[in-house]
């Protein structure tokens, strides 16, 4: 039997790498495990030529098409949106845009302000310290002072405008429309070790320079030479308890599929709004029969996936292509409440660059927009290269049909039950989407768009995982306490994106570290009575 | 062994006349058609995890030609090829795919569209810092954060 560890951390992406560095500090015995391995950026897509196609096969977003041993089949079949995510050290933050809005003080009091879901139990200066940490080791740029955002101090300048943000603003501004620089992971010069960003181009999946901020370059080193224990390639099957109700650690498949049990004095879960809830319901027991930490009912549901409205066109002027991030702009013009739009709340909205040759061919194809025979190529001319988006991340707000639960047949490559996803865009989510998208074509009109084409929702969208064990003060309600512990189980801690409790119009990232952070902090204040 | 030896002669003859007719060859911009010989062997060499559905692609096709696709006269082949996009669903899409993405790495058609003939690492590109001023009317025209109470 191993020797027990003082914290089990289960997960080292976005939040586990921020917990695990925070509590490294208190010395204690802390181990990770991960089902995925080390990442090797010689090996990363912008290395070779044929680095488009590879996001058709080993590197799409989508675990169901890269199909790796580290990833888990997801049954989604049930969904307009499709759930995509990384399974390494670093997680999904290999593979983001590196888009880095944080949610903003009004979206912690939706009920108090619109009368709609639930108000957060704690709000948004709980966690400005651990936004300003968070964006310090991540390492941000950005340009300070946006009006309509939260204050923000990015320690880089922000990314060059390029050809498409001037087109872009320009629009904007005629149309009379906020826009603003966006905040993003991508070092604009050197910063920590990281070299400064040289426009690779499709830094989504993953950055050969390192330039984009991911958890394995950031938080990972400084959290491992502090005392943290990592270990990959372990798979986690299910969380133990003892006759208390108190977690005692975990059952999972090391690195030769070899089942083993790790003890625990405390377990922290950050496996993501999917993989978290399949973890809870996979670690059923006579004392918990309808899986860990779920008195409430609510372990899976109020699943909140960001629907994304994306709406492109082509312009005469050059855009920047596939020479530079994705993304450089975004806009809050419409983020709140405006009741005469037809709904409530609102979305965030970030513009994007451009288009690589593969991807533009094969996208304007399938759109119809590209012809087969002999007029392909004076079309495709006119495409490549000239591309303009407008994407929309529309708030989706909590409904308990929405929801992950066991697949009943589909496993995983150790016969763990897969998550199966079923998911409705709602009402007033449509409603959102066909206002951004009505704005959208009204930006790029404005600055010259033809062949306009629209994404809604983009299919393969679903980056963003949130609200299946949320945090609230009602055991009742909730899943986890206003500091990240289960009700249900006083050693247990979640802080991944499932404990939102609303979601916002904004990439969740930032925040989800920040809360991860937070929870740390509160553990770290309360470690003598941790479990009271 | 490579995947691709799963396709037989007529599937690589279907695939080839199909190629061409989503890329023809173009004397205007110098490049060559998706049917050439290199295209056709790249093409071959990387199917890959794409086998079995371009391979389901091309038995789609093959059921709807009858016969080999170059040995329809250009009105039915053009029929055929509408409808093979039309009802072949994620196969036929897949089967496109990997013609473009073929295609569009080629040297001589990289160089049509003057774009360099290499990975983007570690050169990397440059990016015109911009016109900062344009944020002018925006900081301007201000606005307030919503209030959270």
């Amino acid at each position: 039997m191993k020797d027990p560890v003082d914290v089990l951390i289960i997960g080292a992406g976005a939040s586990g790498a921020a917990v695990a560095w925070s509590l490294a500090e208190t010395k204690m015995h802390i181990l990770c495990l991960e089902q995925g391995g080390w990442m090797n950026p010689a090996e990363y897509p912008s290395t070779g030529r044929d680095w488009e196609a590879k996001f058709y096969g080993e590197w799409s977003s989508s675990p169901n098409v890269r199909g790796r041993p580290e990833d888990y089949p997801i049954n989604d079949d049930n969904s307009p949106i499709k759930v995509v995510n990384y399974n390494a050290v670093g997680g999904s933050t290999v593979m983001y845009t590196a888009h880095w809005p944080r949610l903003h003080p009004s979206d912690f009091k939706v009920k108090t302000l619109d009368g709609v879901a639930d108000d957060w139990p704690i709000d948004y200066d709980a966690l400005t310290p651990f936004f300003e940490e968070n964006d310090r080791m991540m390492g941000t740029s950005g340009l300070s002072g946006d009006p309509l955002s939260p204050l923000t101090h990015p320690p880089m300048p922000q990314q060059p405008m390029g050809l498409s943000g001037a087109i872009i603003g320009k629009a904007m501004n005629t149309l009379g429309w906020h826009w603003w620089p966006s905040d993003t992971t991508v070092a604009t010069m050197d910063y920590e070790g990281r070299a400064r960003c040289i426009n690779l181009g499709h830094c989504t999946p993953a950055c050969a320079q390192g330039a984009k901020s991911s958890t394995d370059i950031t938080y990972w080193p400084h959290a491992v030479r502090a005392g943290v224990e990592l270990r990959t390639h372990c798979r986690v099957r299910e969380i133990t308890t003892d006759e208390n109700g108190m977690a005692t650690g975990v059952v999972y498949y090391d690195k030769d599929g070899v089942e083993q049990f790790q003890p625990a004095h405390v377990v922290i879960i950050a496996c993501n709004g999917v993989g978290t809830p399949r973890l809870l319901l996979n670690s059923k027991s006579d004392r918990f029969p309808d899986g860990l930490a779920n008195s409430s009912g609510l372990v899976g549901k109020n699943l909140m996936f960001h629907p994304y409205a994306q709406i492109y066109g082509y312009v005469k002027e050059p855009t920047d292509s596939n020479r530079a991030p994705p993304t450089c702009l975004w806009s809050k013009e419409w983020y709140d409440t405006d009741l005469s739009r037809g709904f409530v709340r609102g979305y965030g909205v970030q513009f994007v660059r451009g288009a690589g040759p593969v991807f533009e061919a094969v996208v304007s194809e399938q759109k119809g927009i590209l012809p087969w025979g002999e007029d392909h190529h004076r079309v495709f001319r006119k495409l490549n290269g000239h591309r303009l988006g407008f994407s929309a991340i529309c708030e989706d707000l909590p409904e308990e049909h929405n929801q992950v639960t066991l697949d009943p047949v589909l496993t995983d490559s150790h016969g763990i039950p897969a998550p199966k996803i079923n998911y409705t865009i709602s009402e007033n989510s449509q409603k959102m989407m066909d206002h951004a998208l009505a704005r959208g074509r009204e930006v790029l009109e404005m600055a010259g768009a033809t062949d306009i084409c629209v994404n809604s929702p983009i299919p393969w969208g679903g980056w963003h995982l949130l609200g299946t064990a949320r945090m609230g003060t009602d055991p009742k309600r909730s899943v986890v306490n206003e500091w990240g512990r289960t009700h249900d189980v006083k050693n247990l801690f979640i802080v991944d994106g499932s404990i939102f409790v609303t979601s916002g119009g904004v990439n969740p990232t930032s925040t989800i570290q920040a809360l991860a952070l937070y929870i740390a902090d509160q553990m770290k204040q309360r470690l003598a009575n941790l479990f009271d | 062994m490579s995947e691709s030896v799963q396709l037989t002669r007529a599937q690589r003859d279907d695939l080839r006349t199909v190629a061409g007719m989503i890329v023809p060859a173009s004397e205007e911009y110098k490049v060559p058609s998706a049917d050439d010989g290199a295209i056709q062997a790249d093409i071959l060499a990387t199917l890959g995890r794409d086998t079995r559905l371009v391979t389901a692609a091309l038995d789609h096709l093959a059921r709807l030609a009858g016969q080999p696709l170059a040995e329809l006269d250009a009105a039915r082949r053009d029929a055929v090829a509408q409808e093979f996009r039309k009802s072949g669903g994620a196969a036929a899409a897949t089967l496109v795919r990997v013609v473009l993405q073929c295609y569009y790495r080629d040297d001589r058609v990289l160089r049509s569209l003057g774009l360099e003939l290499r990975a983007p690492f570690p050169k990397g590109y440059v990016l015109p810092d911009g016109d900062w001023s344009l944020l002018d009317p925006v900081k301007a025209r201000g606005g307030t954060l919503r209030r959270a109470t």
